[in-house]
């Protein structure tokens, strides 16, 4: 990202982040949490890019039943890449790297992050761990599936394993400095006044976020070493033949995979938590209950990784165990979806398009969560497990919701973020685009996985080609949905109307100062003296009229 | 850490003479033969260890109650994988016609 919204009106804006300094080397040595936000938000568009690309072509594949554009092994290397790239190098960091560093400082009225040079290293750890990534993939790919599953991972496969492994092993340290600098942050450098309970879900999401980052991530960390060390070595982990076991390896894997998924999604349950309210222009409903539900999700969701193996041969026993609380996370998960929808309850709604991705993501979430309630039942998963059911589920959970979050979000702080708006009208059709074309690509798969067809083979039997088709077709659309934003986005920099300091007429000390913020965030150290999401007091951009009063204090 | 009262070096000089002394234990031992308890004693040789890193290492003895929850949490969490990951190995049957 560089700052060509700032070189054309240099001369008319005031001091901001962007316009302070021009040098390359004041945006790669930068400390500052915006800058350090915007380098990442660079790398992702470029992961996200990359993986939507092998999407591309796996969705290119599935048009007919033959295997003919791909090989088998070329296929599999395909979907391999496409889900680690878009796990371990998109959606993992996604929101706490853009929106969570750019904007957590700004919320609690803080100058930067507890530790700015930790920041900027988790950036380059971040991009190292990328480009050895990039280099597995340039050098021939990985066959293993995202999930590493030994002992085809550790044994038998013959593609660029360890260095893919590698890659990712290097950027989990980036997300535990990450993780430690969000919590250290919060813990000491909120603003005077600004107790718990006054702080904003988007804060208290990224601190149940940044408990799992540091708690689960080593895990994930040690089991790649495992596995390199079976691989080079022989030595015998996971390989039966060695007298290891390959179900450790599951446990181990899961132990951290599962909370992930709450890595890549609580973040943007904070984020719709921001814009629901600001958009409904009402308190928040249940803020104390929302808050707790994210603690309860990241503690929960370290109980359940059993729920990835009910056929895998582990004990029955551990299997009923782990259905029973996979159910148990459903609580928190379905309460913040309840206070969502009782917070629209007669509220004077907009449909700005964070607004519209909100919806979205309340809806498609609350699919991908329920659809989530039938695999964990053990007879059902029997019966789904492995197929396309299971890649509509969790398609439902991280596109629907998380990538839905990631564009709310990214829609809802681009004003605060460069000070311009982008065209209003284009980005509510590229959201309707998004939502329609989500479905048409995934519902499908719900039936092709209920009617039996597997995942990760590049041939199928020929009655699945209809649903293929739609899944194809919905995948299109969902493709120039996602365009569409990287096009006008990148355009508003140059030619945005002038933003103000706050377009939505939203609460919270970030809308307080000045857009784009100046370096160090606040002139004076701001002074909280009221709860997050007094809209009752607040007043709407445009005076509110006698109705909207009206409907405010019901 | 700056408001933290710094070691003396030869704390750290001595936790370190026994770590080394702690390890030089472990190979001695892994000729021995204890019977079932091979494995008890050097896990209990580990965790002394483990011990000294976090509290004088670490600097976990000097810390504020909460950087200690925080180091707790990690063994706690440490436990619920294995405790789970036990609760499969532990209740493991073989399936009736399967083998
Ligand atoms: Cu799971």
């Amino acid at each position: 990202m560089s700052v060509p919204g700032a070189a054309t009106a240099r001369t008319a804006e005031p001091s901001n982040y962007l316009n302070a300094e021009y040098s390359i080397k004041s945006w790669f040595l930068t400390l500052d949490h915006k800058r350090i936000g915007l380098l990442y938000l660079a790398g992702l568009t470029f992961f996200f890019t990359l993986g939507g690309l092998f999407a591309v072509l796996i969705r290119l594949e599935l048009l007919t039943p033959e295997g003919d554009l791909f090989q088998s092994e070329t296929y599999n290397k395909l979907f391999t890449m496409h889900g680690i790239f878009m796990v371990f190098f998109f959606l993992l960091p996604s929101i706490p790297a853009v929106l969570g560093n750019f904007f957590l400082p700004l919320m609690i009225g803080a100058r930067d992050l507890a530790f700015p040079k930790l920041n900027l290293l988790s950036w380059y750890i971040y991009m190292v761990g990328g480009l050895f990534t990039l280099y597995a993939m340039v050098a021939g790919g990985v066959d293993t599936g995202w999930t590493f599953y030994t002992p085809y991972s550790s044994v038998y496969a013959n593609s660029h394993v360890i260095a893919a492994a590698l890659g990712i092993f290097i950027s989990g340290f980036s997300s535990i400095l990450t993780g430690v600098n969000f919590i250290a942050t919060i813990h000491t450098m909120r603003a005077p006044g600004l107790t718990w309970f006054r702080m904003p879900l988007f804060v208290w999401a990224h601190y149940a976020t940044s408990l799992i980052m540091v708690l689960g991530t080593p895990v994930i960390a040690i089991t790649i070493v495992l596995v390199a060390i079976e691989r080079l070595f022989g030595v015998g982990i996971f390989d039966p033949a060695k007298g290891g076991d390959p179900i450790l390896f599951q446990h181990l894997f899961w132990f951290y995979s599962h909370p992930a998924v709450y890595i890549m999604i609580l973040p943007g349950m904070g984020v719709i938590s921001e814009i629901v309210a600001c958009f409904s222009r009402k308190r928040i409903f249940g803020y104390h209950i929302i808050a707790m539900s994210s603690l309860a999700i990241a503690v929960l969701g370290f109980l359940v990784w059993g729920h990835h193996m009910f056929v895998s041969g582990q004990s029955i026993y551990a299997g009923i165990l782990f259905s029973l609380l996979s159910m148990l996370v459903a609580i928190p998960s379905a309460i913040k979806v309840f206070n969502w929808t009782a917070t629209l309850y007669r509220g004077s709604i907009r449909f700005d398009t964070p607004m519209l991705y909100t919806l979205g993501f309340i809806g498609l979430f609350t699919i991908g969560g329920l659809t989530g309630i039938f695999l964990a039942s053990l007879a059902v998963d029997v019966h789904v497990h492995d197929t396309y059911f299971i890649v509509a589920h969790f398609h439902y959970v991280m596109v629907g919701g998380m990538v839905m979050a990631y564009l709310g979000g990214l829609h809802f702080y681009w004003p605060k973020m460069f000070g311009r708006l982008y065209p209003e009208t284009l980005a509510k059709i590229a959201a309707v685009m998004i939502f329609v074309g989500f479905n048409l690509t995934f519902f499908p798969q719900f039936l092709l996985g209920y009617l039996g067809m597997p995942r990760r083979y590049h041939a199928y039997p020929e009655e699945f080609q209809v649903l293929n088709v739609l899944s194809t077709a919905g995948a299109s659309i969902l493709g120039l949905g996602f365009a569409l934003p990287m096009g006008y986005l990148i355009w508003s920099l140059f030619r945005g109307k002038p933003a103000g300091n706050n377009p939505w007429g939203a609460s919270g000390l970030e809308w307080q100062t000045q857009s784009p913020p100046i370096s160090h965030n606040f002139d004076e150290v701001p002074i909280v003296t009221e709860e997050a999401y007094a809209y009752d007091t607040l007043r709407p951009p445009a005076a509110a009229s006698p109705e909207q009063e009206e409907v405010l204090h019901v | 850490m700056s408001d933290h009262d710094v070691l003396p070096l030869r704390v750290y000089f001595g936790v370190f003479g026994t770590l080394l002394a702690l390890t030089g234990l472990t190979t001695w031992i892994a000729y021995q033969d204890f019977g079932n308890l091979n494995t008890t004693i050097a896990l209990v040789i580990a965790s002394i260890k483990v011990v000294l890193v976090v509290l004088w290492f670490m600097h976990v003895k000097q810390s504020s109650g909460l950087v200690r929850i925080f180091a707790l949490s990690g063994f706690f969490w440490l436990m619920i994988l294995f405790g789970y990951t036990l609760s499969d190995y532990f209740t493991r049957t073989s399936v009736r016609g399967w083998e």
